[in-house]
């Protein structure tokens, strides 16, 4: 029991409580933790508390009657509070939270968070301006670190916009650098394509290109780089000006394929990264008398080439056994041949088509039969309508979309048939 | 452009009296003047907005190199006051926009007739034998307070702050939103105020002016009025008893009193 007693936690209360009800008003407000001061609506001191007076380093003398609230602040502090605190206290009759800097006597300077509330009288007119005064050492020099993150990293983030824009624009330069610009036009043949880069950078690993060889023959190619970005871009650049100058010194699609095959192998191979590609090369000869032009192609591994027919059919035009370029010292080529005449139209892809996602699954890829039957429904269509059915497309298959793809149409117009839309 | 969403315009009073601009300065937007108001409605056409960058205006039209000068300010007036049409509109402008009148007055003097100046500064900071009252690093103390006080602006509030007055749900949260701003926005506008230097426009005045100046003024003091009244030439100054930088706020009686008599005195 005499424990008890002695650790009566009821008992030790009693004995607080009463101590605090003899703390007087007086003394709650002048020792309370933080700065208490009433002034006159123009701001001369009334009334201020110990607290307030011993962070000023001020005597109450000093002070009260002699000075305004705003010769408490810094310069720089007044200035807000004319421009800021006191018209917005005027106007709501209340203002908190405002973070000031006090100067003290001796010159320091202590940042606190100011709070004032307007007293009115009777009559509603304004009579007094009560204010609590925080000291916010503390919590300031918190929130300078904030802010000073917070520079940083704005500082940080403009920079890397500023890098951003610089790296695009150098980017769409080299862009230009893989592919062309616009087709040249070809006598009596009509050409459209389509570029998709799955890269952010837009820098892909599938090319096209279309170029004249001399006054009656025209090279086109359009191929597939392995892999996707900066890397596959680096070696579609040597193969897009490869074959233009393969084609000039020799326009035999076997040759130029043949070419660029050396050049691929003799670079990369050594290194311990072979990088290939496949592609189709071929050469367009318009023959004005007769309206027909021929096409001669090879491949070295890539997807066969589609031929769409002005009576509406249309088929593969097969190259079995091509080999990718770039793989082996020596490459085997399969060549076609055919003749496009009025309605007919020669469209070469990538595998990004025929392998775009339609589902889970390798099942689920739009494959080879589906483009056939889908071409199919294009053909007699001149090619800029052709590359917007085949965009259209593209875009349904959304997210499945997931590789670089690239689209090129040749062909003959009927006469008499107009194009819908231009690429 | 739609000038009047632009600087957030209202035009009250009285429709067949003459003109009469009311034009904040820096820190607040056109709330400052409703004590103002009820004076002048009874017998003037009372057009009030916000500077682009103050108060309701449209922040989308903030554009920092155009407000980085008085110049820039002067031609959001001069916009106003062509799609009002107003001609010999008698501008009243606190602090600095005093000074945007003047130079607005010179831009489009058929717009401007005439000029209050209430509490101006043509600059604030102490030049050789002039005493503007600052120095440069007391404007720099000024821009931290501007910081300091803007840790509370966030990207939730903005919305409501800058024109959502429609969403009375928000009330308790639009505490001390009065004449917030954009931190980025007053920071252009404290820098382009305080930096200014507008002496040698004030001789360029050609219109009837008041200036008024306060007894105890810690922004523009006694002698910065003087200095205002002393280089416009035929300006009137009345100096009202009052303490600090908005006398229209807290002595709007005299303030009103000394802008209705000069205003009276124009017809």
């Amino acid at each position: 029991m005499m424990c008890r007693e002695e650790h009566d936690p009821r008992g030790a209360d009693q004995a607080v409580f009463a101590a605090l009800l003899e703390d007087s008003a007086e003394e709650l407000y002048e020792s309370a933790p933080c700065g208490y001061l009433s002034t006159l609506m123009d701001g001369t001191i009334a009334k201020i508390n110990a607290t307030l007076l011993g962070w000023l380093g001020r005597e109450r003398a000093a002070v009260v009657g002699r000075m305004r609230f705003s010769d408490l602040l810094t310069v720089g502090g007044r200035l807000y509070h004319e421009t800021h605190f006191a018209p917005l206290l005027r106007m709501q009759g209340e203002i908190s939270g405002i973070a000031l800097e006090i100067r003290q006597a001796d010159g320091g300077r202590v940042p606190v968070l100011v709070s004032s509330v307007v007293k009115h009288g009777s009559t509603g007119e304004p009579l007094l301006i009560r204010t609590t005064v925080f000291d916010a050492r503390d919590r300031r020099a918190y929130e300078e670190e904030l802010l000073r993150g917070r520079k940083v990293a704005e500082e940080a983030r403009r920079q890397a916009e500023a890098d951003r824009a610089r790296l695009q624009d150098a980017l769409a330069v080299l862009q230009q650098a893989l592919l062309p610009d616009a087709l040249p036009p070809i006598p009596g043949v009509e050409t459209a394509s389509y570029y998709h880069t799955a890269s952010p950078d837009r820098l892909g690993g599938d090319f096209y290109d279309v170029f004249p060889i001399d006054g009656k023959r025209f090279g086109f190619f359009l191929g597939d780089v392995c892999g996707k970005g900066p890397r596959a871009a680096a070696v579609t650049s040597l193969t897009r000006y490869t074959l233009r100058a393969a084609a000039l010194h020799d326009p035999d699609p076997v040759s130029a394929l043949t070419t660029l095959n050396k050049v691929l192998h003799e670079r990369y191979a050594g290194e311990g990264d072979p990088r290939f590609c496949t592609v189709v090369f071929g050469v367009l000869e318009p023959d004005a008398a007769t309206g027909q032009t021929a096409v001669h192609l090879a491949s070295g591994g890539h997807p066969p080439a589609l031929v769409l027919r002005a009576d509406g059919t249309a088929g593969f035009l097969p190259t079995p056994g091509g080999l990718l370029v770039g793989i082996l010292p020596a490459a085997p080529f399969a060549t076609a041949t055919t003749v496009l005449t009025a309605g007919d139209t020669l469209l070469l892809y990538t595998d990004g088509l025929t392998e775009a996602r339609t589902g889970e699954g390798r099942a689920r890829l739009y494959g080879d039969e589906a483009l056939l039957s889908f071409v199919t429904d294009h053909a007699g269509e001149r090619p800029p309508d052709v590359i917007h059915a085949l965009t259209e497309l593209l875009r349904g298959f959304g997210d499945g979309l997931d590789d670089d793809t690239a689209l090129l149409a040749l062909g003959v117009p009927a006469p008499g048939t107009e194009t819908k839309h231009t690429i | 452009m739609d000038v009047a969403r632009r600087n957030n315009v209202t035009v009250t009073g009285n429709p067949q009296g003459p003109a009469v601009l009311l034009a904040h300065g820096f820190g607040c937007d056109q709330n400052m003047w409703r004590s103002t108001v009820p004076a002048l409605v009874e017998d003037y056409r009372v057009v009030l907005f916000d500077y682009v960058g103050s108060g309701r205006s449209d922040p989308s039209a903030f554009v920092p190199d155009r407000y980085a000068s008085l110049e820039g300010y002067a031609r959001d007036v001069v916009e106003v006051c062509e799609a009002l049409d107003l001609r010999d509109a008698a501008f009243v402008g606190h602090s600095v926009s005093a000074m945007i009148g003047v130079l607005a007055a010179d831009m489009a003097p058929e717009r401007i007739g005439a000029l209050v100046m209430v509490a101006p500064s043509p600059r604030y900071i102490d030049d050789e034998d002039y005493r503007g009252g600052f120095s440069a690093q007391d404007i720099d103390e000024l821009l931290d307070a501007l910081e300091s006080n803007y840790l509370g602006w966030s990207a939730v509030m903005a919305p409501v702050i800058m024109g959502n007055a429609d969403r009375p749900e928000l009330g308790e949260e639009l505490k001390n939103s009065f004449c917030a701003t954009d931190p980025d926005m007053a920071r252009v506008f404290a820098r382009t105020t305080f930096l200014s230097d507008s002496r040698d426009d004030l001789k360029r005045v050609r219109v009837p002016t008041l200036v008024l100046d306060c007894t105890n003024d810690a922004i523009a003091p006694r002698e910065v009025g003087a200095f205002v009244h002393r280089s416009i030439p035929g300006s009137t100054l009345v100096t009202l008893d009052a303490t600090g930088h908005c006398p229209h706020m807290s002595a709007p009686e005299a303030t009103n009193e000394a802008i209705t008599r000069f205003l009276a005195g124009l017809r």
